[in-house]
């Protein structure tokens, strides 16, 4: 009680109805009734009662996601291949690692992947910025502009790669009539391997740079509109004026624009799966995410490809870890 | 849709409008300049007052407008130039431009036939497991997203499972089909459980269905969770708080209170989903046999669509495309918005 002095009238009474309340449970309830005090002590007073609500979803995840990223990791370990059922667990060493790290198509493939992903993520929220601000300078049928420009992100990878097999084609493609009106090409997009990768780069630009405006735009609306007048009563130009002013205040749009746009360039397997009708991509633009499904799924080397799968995840959690880290900081997760 | 609203609120030289055309005041300043609202004789005083900038505004706006349609073009291009080829006879597709319609010579169906005849089935098994995912996952992702949010208890728990929910949306999948494929065929046969459907004369490959509809649900989960855990968020405490202090179970408050106002994000959650789940050929390519079983996914036929030791049929493939993304289409022609808020937050 004197530790109550110093308290509201209504804390103090909240307080006692908890204590009454266990005084009272202690003695006339069961063992189950003690735990589960103790652990709404433990946890907070929901943690019980809210559990059929989210426990079953985040086993369900948990199982698919975590326990499958540990049994990959496991896989990897081993020696499976070809096509026995099961992989043998007894014999566990980093055999395929070392493998991948001496093997010259799989450091290309990362050499291939860090391209893809620094490339398209790049030139996707530069677009994306620069359609969005265009967007937010007060024009007319903004919606209908808005609605087009995203149009291509709800299209299936396999449907846009159709379409983009047919612009980059060598006589009759869209891209290489027009370059050609200016003087340029024909390029040989797809079977070229130096250009492949910076064609598909292009490709998934156009389909995913409606996203990346989306996402700037709900960051420019967020702006202040005194922000904008501010700048322009200092005189400054418009170009100026989004360059000192509006760009740095994007920062949270483009951290988490940028993280979902590599998530994107790490599915683009998809993609480069229709451009060929099958699991080998056309030279030089095989990524990590191919090599792992060919040296599993057509090549029956399991435990290989884990150990590529592995790779590739560590690649996306040097990503995903600091962003987690940044939205927690923020307050925001 | 929405046109009207900006229409009206962007109207040059509209009397109800305090900082000129543009929202962010590049226009100069005339703000509640009451004679402007008689039109063209203001606009010439305002012209004299200032010289060249009105010129340079229009000059602007019109540059604007050139580059928003240029930027119509450049996503439409692939778009416009794959349905005119779809609908071209061969010969039209080598002879006309890939952008040109086809003409009267150059005009079939005949290929849209074809497409039809060879995703039909497919189409039909797309949606024999896009939709049930979808709902599912939909609604185990509000579920938690409700007890991960408006329920109370310590945030130091809370935290690190929401942390897994997030991490959950961005792992690549690749770092789980070997696992995944050693599951489905030596932990749990579906083949084997549902062994009493097979037969009934069902091809036993739709086993690869049922197999992908607790896959898609199990990894839509976390982007579920997120996106309703973003909405609850922002529902009223004092609703909820109060409900609680009348002896209202969670339970109740969930079935009363919050799957009622969950409607909108619903709305936006089936959509991000359903687009996600019907566009997917990764997991299909793993848990499906080939493209030629019965049980084959639209999108795992069309990426063999049109390709033969003959060479390419693109026409066939544009109608093969097209046939296949209706579905996404005709829901993304329809919610556009919804799908807009699905991808931003």
């Amino acid at each position: 009680m004197r530790s109550g002095e110093g308290r509201s009238s209504a804390e103090l009474l909240a307080d006692g109805g908890v204590v009454d309340e266990a005084d009272r449970e202690t003695p006339t309830g069961g063992t189950v009734d003690r735990l589960t005090t103790a652990i709404d002590r433990q946890f907070g007073s929901d943690f019980l009662e809210s559990s059929p609500f989210w426990l079953p979803p985040f086993l369900l995840m948990a199982l698919f996601v975590y326990g499958a990223i540990l049994w990959n990791l496991l896989i990897s370990l081993t020696d499976y291949e070809g096509f026995a059922a099961a992989p043998n667990y007894g014999d566990l060493d980093f055999e395929m690692y070392v493998r991948a790290a001496t093997d010259p198509t799989v450091v290309d493939a990362a050499i291939n992947t860090f391209l893809l992903i620094v490339g398209f993520t790049g030139a996707t929220l530069v677009v994306g910025l620069v359609v969005a601000i265009l967007i937010d300078r007060g024009i007319r049928f903004e919606n209908t502009f808005r609605t087009i420009y995203l149009l291509p992100m709800s299209l299936s990878f396999v449907v846009t790669a159709q379409f983009w097999l047919w612009m980059y084609n060598f006589n009759n493609g869209v891209v290489n009539i027009a370059l050609g009106t200016v003087g340029l090409g024909p390029f040989d997009w797809i079977g070229n391997s130096s250009i492949v990768l910076w064609a598909v780069v292009f490709a998934l630009m156009w389909q995913f740079s409606g996203y990346a405006m989306v996402v700037y735009l709900a960051g420019l609306r967020a702006i202040p509109t005194e922000h904008y007048e501010a700048a322009k009563v200092d005189g400054a130009s418009t170009f100026r004026m989004y360059w000192r002013v509006i760009v740095p205040q994007l920062k949270g749009a483009t951290i988490s624009a940028a993280v979902v746009l590599m998530v994107f360039a790490l599915k683009a397997f998809d993609f480069l799966y229709s451009l060929v009708s099958g699991y080998r991509p056309p030279n030089g633009a095989d990524i990590l995410a191919t090599k792992m499904v060919r040296e599993a799924y057509s090549n029956q080397n399991w435990a290989y490809g884990a150990a590529i799968a592995i790779v590739l995840f560590v690649l996306a959690l040097s990503v995903i870890g600091p962003y987690l880290y940044y939205q927690y900081r923020r307050d925001n997760l | 849709m929405t046109d009207e609203r900006d229409a009206t609120a962007d109207g040059p030289a509209g009397p109800d409008e305090p900082d000129g055309t543009d929202r962010h005041g590049v226009t100069p300043a005339d703000g509640g300049d009451g004679t402007r609202a008689d039109g063209g004789t203001t606009t010439a005083t305002a012209t004299a007052a200032e010289p060249g900038r009105l010129d340079g505004v229009d000059g602007y706006r019109v540059a604007l407008y050139l580059v928003l349609l240029g930027l119509v073009s450049f996503y439409l291009a692939p778009i416009e130039s794959g349905l005119v080829t779809s609908f071209k006879t061969g010969t039209a597709v080598a002879e006309t431009a890939p952008f040109a319609p086809p003409g009267v010579d150059g005009f079939t169906l005949e290929k849209w036939r074809l497409a039809i005849d060879a995703l039909i089935v497919g189409m039909g098994n797309s949606v024999l497991y896009a939709v049930p995912a979808t709902v599912l996952s939909a609604f185990l992702g509000s579920t938690a997203a409700y007890g991960l949010t408006i329920s109370d208890w310590a945030d130091r728990y809370k935290v690190p499972v929401l942390a897994l929910f997030v991490a959950g949306i961005f792992i690549p999948y690749q770092a789980v089909l070997v696992p995944l494929t050693q599951f489905w065929s030596n932990w749990v046969s579906v083949e084997s459980l549902l062994s009493f459907v097979w037969a009934l004369g069902i091809s036993n490959d739709y086993a690869g269905i049922v197999e992908l509809i607790v896959t898609h649900v199990a990894y839509g989960i976390p982007i579920c969770t997120i996106l309703f855990r973003s909405y609850y968020k922002n529902i009223s405490e004092e609703m909820v708080e109060s409900a609680r202090l009348d002896g209202a179970s969670l339970r109740r408050v969930y079935r009363r209170i919050v799957l009622p106002l969950s409607t909108p994000m619903f709305a936006v959650v089936l959509i991000y989903q359903f687009t996600q789940i019907w566009n997917d050929l990764l997991f299909t390519l793993v848990l499906v046999a080939t493209e030629s079983s019965p049980a084959a996914p639209v999108v795992l036929i069309l990426a063999g669509l049109g390709t033969s030791l003959e060479g390419q049929d693109f026409a066939l493939r544009m109608a093969g495309a097209f046939f296949a993304a209706l579905p996404t289409l005709a829901v993304y022609v329809a919610f556009g918005e919804e799908f807009a808020e699905g991808v931003a937050t």
